[in-house]
């Protein structure tokens, strides 16, 4: 490939403003005591600080996986981030109505306008600065149904025994490194609970946004569908420009009971730090959803940002006839890393899981999919089927996948589908040929290759997403 | 309309034209033949801009503009086509939503507005006449699992919806039945205006009876070593092309 197939990347990261806004930020470092400030901060009863302590003294004895991920890092110093930090205004934050303006403006920058009446009609919306939720719109509305969607910090406090009976229970404290640390010190997230029966009127979103320097994001997510509930979630995150890494832990855990259907949809974009790969959010998520029978779990993430990704949301499909989806597309250009994909676990009987990843790579980005997927002894007549494409735009990237299948059951069966396509210099000059330029030829060819995932997401956040992978491919080809 | 003068070029260290004169005026078709290899796509693809052949020498002025000034895109909005001899499979990318594009982009181009889909529907129905296709082919992906003949009709009906001014077939009547040739050379002979041209490249005088020429240009080891009329072609289907090489004495 020649000159033209290696440049369009490089266009300044829109989102890379910071917001001029006090903070009450928590001193640096990792030990119990800073635990159990957050803890205080957010007036938690006792049971939870216990369970961040457990999850701390647990993370204590565990080490930053370096070795089986794809990726290299250097080691994140735990002890030099701030493990809270809140935007420090006049009233209490959780209504609109209320919200410092420099935040609705921080939001609206971010084409995220607050204020209900402006919102694109039918997206709640929960958007979290920094550590802590700073408002959820239309809750009033989700009320009359039963539908519970708040900030977690909420939730602790109006609904402690929904939160206590499911934190955890899907990712336990200790699953991992990343995990047990969120466990440790998470400051804030969403909270969702859509009762029996209840399909949820609109799509419910969340909007993570880091803004002080020097702190981590570490927030959590509990989704709740009772039987028969439905639910669709979405989610979007950035973070202003700076030279260090910044760290993003989150956990997220989905509880889909008896014949209930989660949607999770999440457009990553992170600041992917520069060129020469400095700065960047380093996103090390857990994200992972428990299907009772007759459930249904979808993922579907199209990641674009972050100088790291790790993740690999997953479904385990504990329930007969439960059915998880896993919908990606993942890029990465300049010094960007990727290992992402998901763990499908077959426990119950006719368990059905799809998997669709679709890895772009560009500049000197290196993209991996790792997936996993496991049908256990009982699993009978479980069926999987994966599909992983990579795309490679220029020579100085790379595609890996690692598929892991474990199969314990003879009645089961599992296809996996992979191939790497270059995007050629062919391909673009038959666009020019007829009338586009390079970029708006890239955009085409590389939302033709991420299709299948894209019509997934719900309308709104497709149209963002196809802008989102024009941009970020920008300069990827010169 | 387009005047070539003493055009090189090379692909890496290779020199593959070595020194083409062509004019086409306004309202003209012209036709090129030649041996494989003699360099007549790569005359085609340079007049198209591809970026793997750089231009050593010589001049193209189109519209009394410095043709290879121009980027690719410009010269197609500048109402250059080029027909490929091997159109290229774009996965995902519907046949509609990729014309549509093309379309308005050209027409963005000239300071029109854009055609929406609902308006875009209606254009492309008559177009789809034009090479008696139905409308179904354009919700497939643009090449992708199309026969050889679908694909070089695929091009006729991209170029009878962007109207270019100079339309570079290159071998689109390879790989064609007796109907798609006579559905392509008829459309191709609709699509004929006095203000615009074509240069076709092609093995057969079979094309060429049905889109007549009004010159014929043969193309070896990349220079053209006769020109004629129509009746070029006749001689060239019945004695080959060697006596013309060793008439001129080129070294293969
Ligand atoms: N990109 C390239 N790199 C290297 N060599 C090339 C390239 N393109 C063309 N060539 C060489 O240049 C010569 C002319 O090729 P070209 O495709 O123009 O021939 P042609 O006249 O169109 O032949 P055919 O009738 O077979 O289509 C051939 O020897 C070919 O191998
Ligand atoms: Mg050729």
């Amino acid at each position: 490939m020649s000159s033209t197939v290696e440049s369009l990347v490089n266009k300044e990261y829109k989102y890379g403003f910071v917001t001029d806004i006090e903070s009450d930020v928590a001193p640096k470092g990792l030990n119990e005591d800073i635990v159990r400030l957050i803890s205080m901060k957010k007036q938690e009863p006792a049971w939870l600080l216990e369970w961040r302590l457990k999850a701390l003294r647990g993370w204590q004895k565990m080490s930053e996986p370096h070795h089986w991920p794809n990726i290299t890092y250097t080691p994140v110093d735990y002890q030099s981030i701030s493990y809270y930090s809140a935007p420090r205004t006049k009233t209490p934050l959780g209504s609109i109505d209320d919200v410092d303006p420099k935040l609705l403006d921080a939001y609206t920058k971010l084409g995220i306008p607050l204020r209900e009446q402006k919102l694109l009609a039918g997206v709640a919306v929960d958007a979290i600065f920094d550590s802590v939720s700073v408002g959820t719109t239309y809750k009033a509305k989700l009320a009359e149904q039963g539908i519970i969607f708040c900030s977690f910090g909420e939730a602790v406090r109006e609904h402690p025994e929904l939160v206590q009976k499911y934190l955890g229970s899907v990712v336990p404290l200790s699953d991992n490194f990343f995990a047990a640390l969120n466990a440790a010190v998470f400051s804030d997230g969403s909270f969702v609970y859509v009762p029996k029966g209840v399909k949820c009127p609109m799509d419910l979103s969340t909007y993570f946004r880091i803004n002080t320097a020097e702190t981590g994001q570490f927030e959590r997510t509990l989704i709740i569908a009772d039987e028969g509930a439905s639910v669709s979630y979405l989610e979007g995150c950035t973070a202003p420009k700076r030279d260090e890494n910044q760290l993003h832990a989150a956990v997220v855990e989905l509880v889909a009971l008896e014949g209930a259907t989660i949607k999770y949809s999440t457009v990553q974009n992170w600041y992917a730090g520069d060129e020469e790969g400095r700065g960047g959010i380093f996103n090390f998520v857990t994200k992972r959803g428990k299907a009772a029978a007759n459930a249904k779990i979808s993922w579907t993430q199209v990641e674009t940002g972050s100088a790291i990704t790790w993740k690999y949301p997953s479904v385990l499909l504990q329930g007969d006839n439960s059915v998880g989806e896993f919908y990606s597309v993942a890029v990465v250009n300049g010094r960007q890393q990727a290992d992402t994909g998901t763990k499908m676990i077959h426990m119950g009987k006719n368990t059905r899981s799809t998997i669709v990843s679709k890895g772009i790579s560009a500049g000197r980005g290196q993209n991996s999919y790792r997936g996993q997927v496991k049908v256990l002894p009982k699993a009978e007549g479980a069926r999987n089927y994966t599909q992983c494409d990579s795309m490679l735009i220029g020579n100085r990237c790379g595609a890996h996948t690692f598929p892991y299948i474990e199969v314990q059951n003879s009645s089961s069966s599992t296809e996996h589908e992979a191939s790497t396509s270059k995007i050629g210099e062919d391909q673009i000059f038959y666009l020019k040929q007829r009338g586009l330029n390079t970029e708006n030829a890239i955009s085409i060819i590389v939302n033709g290759f991420c299709k299948e995932v894209f019509k997934e997401l719900p309308m709104e956040f497709a149209v963002e997403a196809q802008k989102l992978l024009g941009v970020s491919l920008e300069g990827s080809v010169g | 309309m387009l005047e070539i003068k003493g055009l090189r070029a090379t692909a890496g260290d290779t020199e593959i034209l070595k020194g083409i004169d062509l004019t086409v005026r306004a309202g003209e078709v012209h036709a090129v033949m030649g041996p494989n290899g003699s360099g007549k796509s790569t005359l085609a693809q340079v007049l198209a801009g591809h970026p793997a052949y750089q231009v050593t020498g010589g001049s193209v002025l189109y519209q009394g503009r410095d043709l290879l000034e121009l980027e690719p895109e410009e010269r197609a909005q500048a109402g250059v086509f080029l027909a490929f001899q091997y159109p290229v499979e774009i996965p995902g990318v519907t046949n509609a939503y990729f014309l549509r594009a093309a379309y308005n982009e050209i027409r963005k181009s000239h300071g029109l507005e854009e055609v929406d889909s609902m308006d875009f529907l209606d254009i492309l129905e008559d177009k789809l006449k034009l090479v008696e296709w139905e409308p179904e082919i354009m919700s497939r992906a643009v090449n992708a699992g199309f026969s050889g003949g679908e694909k070089k009709r695929n091009e006729i009906l991209q170029m009878a919806v962007l109207e270019p001014k100079l339309a570079i077939l290159d071998e689109t009547d390879s790989g064609l039945d007796i109907d798609a040739l006579r559905i392509v050379a008829s459309g191709v002979n609709k699509l004929r205006r006095p203000d615009s041209a074509t240069i076709v490249v092609t093995h057969y005088q079979r094309l060429l009876n049905y889109i007549v020429p009004d010159y014929v240009h043969v193309l070896s080891n990349g220079r053209i070593v006769k020109s004629g009329g129509k009746e070029l072609a006749l001689e060239l289907e019945a004695r080959g092309y060697e006596w013309l090489e060793e008439a001129v004495g080129v070294a293969s």
